[in-house]
């Protein structure tokens, strides 16, 4: 046992000097890491690996960049922060301790609140990429993000359902205990309101699967419309549940419900889905090729999209964080993590989702979403209207 | 002359070994300490020291809450799954008290900045000085949150320690849940947040001390002393006339209860108690932290804490110290190459380490422990300085019987 | 009153659909606990592996009929594997150990889920029959909410009748009775615990079927709650008592549904009550509405 024990310790410990001794410089080339800081697996992992699909795509796009007249290798590092809170810490560290100059990420705003810390005391920025939680950049000035917010998409949501479903009473549905829902539920009810409708809110318990309840709900309530911000894992069994239950209700979901699945287990069904999202397919064909070519192949691509080429949102804005990445190393001539985030909050780039430009907190500056509806015969989304927030 | 006399006749080789042992871990512990604080202070941060600095905090949180766990389960025999209940109240305890005002607003955005309007660290910090005042309000924040968690035990020990092993275990399980289901609930939002995260309280970084008109940091020490402070009461307790009747309760109820000890009595001392370093445990895995969400204290975790005692030894505390430091090191960092696809040394792939593999190693490791070495790493012994002198000890003296053996041969 | 309960005929029906497929989870917990004394923590992941080895066996390109008789003999073999390697070992250890094994098992399913899944939610297959549309009294359901009850009552039925009436359900209530004295009186004991986890797989099983027909997506989490609430449903019916857990786990799941139904804030707590409800039994009557009492042997 003894014996056991100790050779177990001694491999361990060899096992951590070379995990220290390796990842060094390889090669006369210059290196400058970019840091991945998003869920590979837990309850978010679906979408944190789309949203590194794109990083990587944008990745063998531009393997190189100029800094300071030179040319750098990037690469990427990934850490996988395991959907949870009490795992960001370490896998932030991992990152720090990586030397990376600017980290991406992460899908889930709790968890980048949770490593927004770890990535302060090192002086390194952050750029989120689908984080649209307010929290995330108030209050700091390392966090910096590419997408909208959450109190924009709960009113965009709100009018949607006034002017395009003419509601006059909504129902909302999140996940108890998950910041992300229930912020968006917060903002959207706040708004719709505003605008006179009538708003009844509910929330499930983690890991809950049977729906039809609150669902029958909605419908005794005579509700227009609902609103359930959640996660993919929950946003397949309410578009499934909603169909076996022959309910009639138009389902709005954010851009969390912007991926392949949700649209795929629309198919064939008598079901309406409407999301808000960052992007519509289809918007720039030529990237859409190049992507999809990429996508296709690789078998390891492919199962991480979800088993199709189709183009999520999130994959998108990973590739326009990428891309924003390098302009703020161009800009800061330099790999030091704090010329990079001196460089940031001026940085702007046209990307595939649009102009971005930083304002004064760090969020990019956007004014519209694009809401998208699933087409139940082809099971794809169909582009509806680009929805302000100011009615 | 008669009293040195007295004195020398007094020491047993046993009570030698004691004393030489303490002396020995008093210098460990100081050098220990030096180079934590070392470590905080004058090392520049590099690779290794970065990967290390977390896995060492968060090993001294775990230290404590295992062996808080180990108190119930090892030492009193009663089967609780309650750890990540308590740890839960004690975070979010810790981090209520300790939010500063002018963040509140910020916090608690959709409660209209909360119920409290006060954080105890800064207005000590506003008394007597930020960095003195941050120590002390986050050790009075800490206390409150071992207290609240020792209040919710004594609350739920009433009906549920009558309950025999299993029975108890589920019931724990299930009023960890109903915790978190009451500490995620919008009606008491004010206070909890709801669903949403805690943040901007004090954390290991706001805590410095001054020593003339250098400012110290003691981002890793402070983790370290409360884990130690509170491990060594818990210690005290187990060798003292309670820790035996617990003990005495673990072996046989029946037989323990016929020679007078009262059960429920201490059946809730050891809960309590438990309770109550869990809730420490909790406030300061808040402090690592740095957010606290309710979502993240789920039975797994109470199910991680489990694993770690047993890999460590159930009934042994230096045991479920060095096991909560592997297990921590091992999953956060040792193994993390195991999901990554490459093997860390040389450059090559390994087409079936991908996302999740570590997990599974892990898992299998456990399992072996569990059926193979079912005793863990120290079974029910401790380890100690005294015990290793005695060993050497033992041992060069059954070598010299053997010389002396082999010279009279 | 109808007019009452049609309004409310919805709740009631996913209630029922529920509480049938926790009972046959259930069936496999109170069994495994009457013989070995037991809670088998792993029950509810092995009811998971069930629903994934389904969505894998679909995918592979295997036919319908195929798959569903590969997913109960893939269950069946897992669990009693499970037993040779997990339990068998430990069962002169204290209680404890082979709890913390049961974790263990659990925690090393779970995980292997997370490693073939990638931790992306898998989608279960459509079985043609279970997932029809049909409308009964104004509610529009699936066909598999009308099955469930069916075909749960007919299998207690037959559990039953095995139990009373076979020899080796006259083994069974030996060995549940008094290990020891049993395996002195000439009962091959380890062919009897074999035989209890078939059952109980066999049970989970088609439960999975079922369960994921109706709510159609696999996660590596998917069987943690609805395992936690059947082993609920067998304490609250008397663990040990067959009976007793099936109508334990209709009791569960129509009072969680009813309690959705009552809406706004007490939707929260829909959860929690079960846990709450198994408290309070266990503290009025530890030994469920049908268990036997138990005495200590000192």
């Amino acid at each position: 046992m003894k014996k056991f024990l100790a050779l177990v310790l001694a491999m361990l410990m060899v096992f951590s000097l070379c995990a220290c001794g390796n990842g060094g410089d390889s090669g006369g080339d210059k290196v400058v890491k970019i840091g991945v800081f998003e869920p590979i697996t837990g309850q978010n992992g679906a979408g944190g690996k789309q949203e590194v699909l794109g990083m990587q795509y944008a990745n063998a796009q531009n393997p190189t960049v100029e800094i300071g007249g030179e040319t750098y290798k990037v690469e990427l590092v990934i850490a996988d922060n395991e959907s949870t809170t009490d795992k960001a810490a370490s896998a932030a560290s991992q990152l720090v301790a990586q030397g990376v100059s600017i980290v991406l990420g992460t899908y889930g705003s709790n968890v980048a609140i949770a490593g927004s810390n770890t990535f302060k005391e090192a002086g390194i920025p952050a750029l989120g990429v689908t984080c649209t939680n307010p929290q995330v950049t108030e209050g700091n000035s390392h966090y910096f993000r590419i997408c909208f917010l959450d109190p924009f998409q709960g009113t965009v949501h709100a009018n949607f359902a006034k002017e395009q479903l003419k509601a006059d009473t909504i129902y909302c549905l999140g996940e108890l205990g998950n910041d992300y829902d229930q912020g968006l539920i917060n903002y959207c009810s706040k708004a719709a309101e505003k605008l006179g409708i009538k708003v009844i809110t509910e929330s499930f318990p983690k890991d809950n699967s049977d729906f039809t309840s609150y669902l029958n709900n909605a419908k005794k309530a005579g509700a227009q419309a609902i609103f359930a911000p959640c996660s993919i894992q929950y946003a397949q069994l309410i578009v499934e549940q909603s169909a076996a239950q022959g309910i009639d209700i138009p389902l709005l979901g954010s851009d969390t419900w912007d991926n392949n699945t949700i649209v795929g287990a629309t198919k064939g069904k008598d079901v309406q889905v409407y999301v808000s999202t960052f992007y519509q397919e289809g918007a720039n064909p030529d990237f859409e090729k190049g992507i999809k070519e990429w996508i296709n192949g690789d078998a390891k691509n492919l199962e991480n999209n979800g088993g199709n080429d189709m183009l999520a949102a999130v994959t998108v804005m990973g590739y326009d964080a990428y891309m924003v990445a390098l302009e703020a190393l161009k800009a800061a001539g330099s790999t030091d993590p704090a010329a990079v985030m001196a460089a940031l909050p001026n940085v702007t780039y046209t990307g595939i989702s649009g102009s971005i430009a930083f304002n004064e907190i760090g969020d990019a500056i956007r004014d519209s979403a694009v809401i998208k509806k699933s087409n139940s015969e082809t099971g794809e989304w169909e582009f509806v209207a680009v929805q302000k927030a100011e009615a | 002359m008669n009293e040195t006399m007295n004195k020398k006749v007094l020491r047993t080789p046993d009570e030698v070994a004691k004393r030489q042992g303490m002396w020995l871990t008093i210098v460990a512990l100081a050098i220990l300490y030096a180079v934590l604080f070392a470590l905080d202070n004058f090392i520049k941060p590099s690779k290794f020291t970065l990967m290390l600095l977390p896995v060492l905090k968060k090993g001294a949180i775990y230290s404590l809450v295992c062996v808080s766990m180990n108190l119930l389960n090892g030492f009193t025999g009663l089967f609780s799954l309650g750890q990540a209940g308590f740890m839960l109240i004690g975070a979010y305890a810790y981090s209520i008290f300790s939010i500063p005002a002018a963040r509140h607003a910020a916090v608690y955005q959709y409660f209209d900045g909360g119920a409290l309007q006060f954080s105890i660290p800064e207005m000590l910090g506003n008394a007597i000085g930020v960095n003195l005042g941050s120590f002390l309000g986050a050790i009075i924040c800490i206390i409150i949150a071992g207290v609240a968690a020792a209040i919710f035990a004594a609350l739920i020990g009433i009906p549920v320690l009558r309950l025999k092993s299993d029975y108890l275990a589920i019931a724990t399980l299930g009023f960890a849940e109903i915790i978190r289901a009451i500490f995620q609930w919008n009606g008491l939002g004010t206070i909890t947040n709801g669903s949403n995260l805690l943040r901007d309280y004090t954390i290991f970084s706001d805590m410095k001390i001054q020593l003339g008109a250098q400012v110290f940091k003691l981002n890793t020490v402070f983790p370290f002393l409360i884990a130690m402070i509170c491990i060594i009461i818990i210690v005290l307790l187990i060798n003292s006339s309670y820790g035996r009747a617990f003990k005495a309760i673990r072996d046989d109820e029946v037989a323990a209860e016929a020679m007078g000890i009262n059960l429920f009595k201490h059946k809730m001392l050891s809960f309590v108690i438990s309770s109550f370093f869990a809730g420490v445990g909790g406030a300061l895995l808040a402090m690592f932290q740095s957010t606290v969400q309710a979502s993240a204290f789920m039975s797994a975790m109470t199910y991680e804490l489990l694993l770690i005692v047993v890999i460590g030894g159930i009934g042994s505390v230096s045991g479920s110290c060095v096991a909560a430091f592997l297990y921590i090191a091992c999953s956060e960092w040792w193994l993390r190459f195991l999901d990554s696809g490459m093997l860390p040394f040389g450059n090559i792939e390994v087409s079936f380490f991908r996302d999740g593999f570590r997990k599974v190693v892990f898992s299998v490791v456990i399992m072996i422990i569990v059926l193979f070495f079912s005793k863990g790493i120290m079974g029910n012994k401790e380890l100690s300085f005294a015990g290793l002198i005695k060993k050497i000890k033992s041992k060069k003296a059954a070598k010299a019987e053997k010389v002396k053996e082999g010279g009279a041969a | 009153m109808i007019e009452f309960l049609h309004e409310n005929f919805r709740y009631l029906l996913s209630g029922i659909s529920v509480g049938g497929q926790y009972a046959l989870i259930a069936i496999g917990y109170t069994m495994v606990y009457g013989i070995l004394r037991l809670i088998n923590f792993a029950h509810g992941d092995v009811f998971m592996v069930a629903g994934l080895i389904m969505v894998y066996a679909i995918a592979g390109g295997l036919p319908m009929w195929l798959s569903i008789i590969l997913v109960i003999v893939l269950t069946v073999v897992l669990g009693v594997a499970i037993e040779r390697v997990a339990y068998k070992p430990l069962r002169s250890s204290p209680r404890m150990s082979v709890m913390i094994s049961a974790i263990g098992v659990s925690y090393l399913l779970q995980n292997c889920a997370l490693y073939f899944t990638g931790g992306l939610p898998r989608s279960y297959p459509a079985i043609p029959f279970l997932s029809k549309q049909i409308t009964i009294w104004g509610a529009t359901t699936k066909m598999v909410t009308l099955i469930t009850p069916i075909l749960t009552l007919v299998l207690v039925l037959a559990l039953v009748f095995l139990i009373n009436h076979t020899k080796i359900g006259m083994a069974m209530r030996a060995v549940a009775k008094d290990f020891e004295t049993s395996q002195l009186m000439g009962i091959k004991i380890n062919s009897v615990i074999s035989f209890t986890f078939v059952i109980g797989c066999f049970l989970a099983a088609i439960g999975s079927l079922l369960y994921f027909s109706n709510y159609t997506t696999v996660v590596p989490t998917s069987g943690a709650m609805p395992g936690l609430k059947a082993f609920v449903a067998a304490v609250f019916g008397g663990i040990g008592s067959i009976p007793g857990a099936v109508i334990g786990a209709f009791i569960i799941g129509i009072c969680e549904n009813i309690i959705k139904a009552f809406g706004q804030s007490w939707t929260v707590f829909s959860d929690a009550f079960t846990f709450v409800l198994l408290i309070i039994i266990l503290l009025v009557k530890p030994t469920g509405i049908f268990g036997e009492k138990a005495t200590d042997k000192v």
